[in-house]
């Protein structure tokens, strides 16, 4: 199996051992959508849903949510620290990628991704419900954050500076990169210019995966990153339009390639294309 | 759940049905034009009701969803939400 070789494979959790394990005491099953009500539409029994936008934010100072209200959540969710969570979402994940990414930076051992997400999970025809699971709190206390995995505008300006030592990676779509479009086709506008940061490399987030949503093999994801400078030996910052999408390449890098400086920017283009005389370089694709 | 933190008879049974679930059945997809754009269409049927999902292909961001008692209903109402919400980005498309 292409899971055996990735670095840390204990992260991954495919559907059928999700399904195994969504009655097992010492397991929540979280979901965490783009779509906050594709949950309500259906998720895996004994599985919770998280608000990415109301529970995993402060959207008040744009910013990750509070540590005081994270412990809060993770108690009201059944979940103390020795609970495995295996996270799932749509949208391939992203941000069920932007919920581990949290929940490392706040120090939670057992995290696991499903890998394929709630796309594989209905193409393989597996149960759902609409019934919401009764659940008795726990107590959970977390360690002080570790903000090492997390990329501020300041890393950014210095990765501009010298881009030798850091590989900074765009995750978004060509078109974005480009400044074609200022997002995704159908979504917001969240910024005032397109285009992409000097020196920034294009590896859409899509690539890290196949058709039905599972990650690549090690080999297949080291040669969409390699060839372009993005190696373990350097320091990287991936990037998309607000954090979520290069949560999942970060995941990648750091859990499946086993990169150790990998951070995630998740100011990203909505913090850089808004910026005043900021640079920015558009329509060159690497 | 009880006092003592067990389920009770009715609570058990309660929690058993929930857990069996209902099997998503007539899964499709397919990706259809919506110049300058592409569109992804995932339909599926739960219970009585069927679900459709439309994503943008590149980069994958879903964009809109509907639900309807038939495949039919359900997809046409998406696809006229995503094509509403494509056509205003293609009024967007920048030089570069």
């Amino acid at each position: 199996m292409a899971q055996d070789k990735y670095a840390h494979p204990e992260v991954l959790a495919d559907t059928s051992w999700a399904d195994q394990h969504k009655e097992d005491p010492n397991v929540r099953i979280v979901e965490v959508d783009v779509d906050t009500k594709a949950y309500e539409d259906g998720h895996i029994p004994g599985a919770i849903g998280w608000n990415w936008q109301t529970q995993l934010s402060d959207s008040v100072r744009r910013d990750l949510v509070p540590k005081a209200e994270l412990e809060k959540l993770l108690g009201e969710s059944g979940i103390d620290d020795n609970t495995t969570i295996l996270l799932y979402g749509d949208n391939n994940n992203w941000f069920a990628a932007w919920a581990f990414w949290q929940l490392k930076i706040y120090g939670h051992k057992d995290v696991r991704l499903i890998n394929g997400g709630r796309k594989k999970w209905i193409a393989e025809g597996r149960s759902l419900t609409k019934d919401i699971p009764k659940i008795a709190n726990k107590i959970y206390r977390a360690p002080s954050p570790d903000f090492s995995i997390r990329a501020y505008l300041q890393d950014i300006l210095k990765a501009v500076d010298d881009g030798k030592k850091v590989a900074l990676v765009d995750v978004r779509s060509g078109d974005e990169y480009t400044g074609k479009i200022l997002s995704p086709p159908g979504l917001p506008e969240t910024c005032q210019r397109g285009g992409h940061v000097p020196k920034a490399v294009n590896v859409p987030w899509g690539k890290n995966v196949n058709d039905d949503g599972t990650f690549k093999s090690v080999d297949e994801l080291r040669s969409l990153y390699e060839p372009l400078g993005v190696r373990s030996d350097k320091d990287v910052v991936a990037y998309c339009r607000i954090g979520e999408r290069s949560s999942l390449t970060w995941f990648a890098l750091k859990y499946l390639l086993g990169y150790s400086k990998v951070k995630n920017y998740d100011g990203s283009w909505t913090e850089w294309g808004n910026l005043v005389n900021a640079p920015i370089t558009r329509g060159e694709r690497a | 759940m009880d006092r003592v933190g067990k389920l009770g008879e009715c609570a058990y049974y309660s929690w058993r049905k929930s857990m069996n679930g209902i099997t998503p059945k007539e899964y499709r997809e397919r990706t259809e034009p919506a110049p300058p754009f592409k569109m992804h269409i995932v339909s599926y049927r739960l219970g009585d009701t069927f679900y459709c999902i439309v994503d943008n292909v590149d980069p994958g961001a879903n964009i809109a969803r509907a639900e309807a008692p038939t495949r039919e209903e359900a997809e046409s109402t998406a696809i006229a939400k995503a094509k509403e919400r494509l056509e205003y980005s293609a009024s967007r498309v920048q030089k570069t």
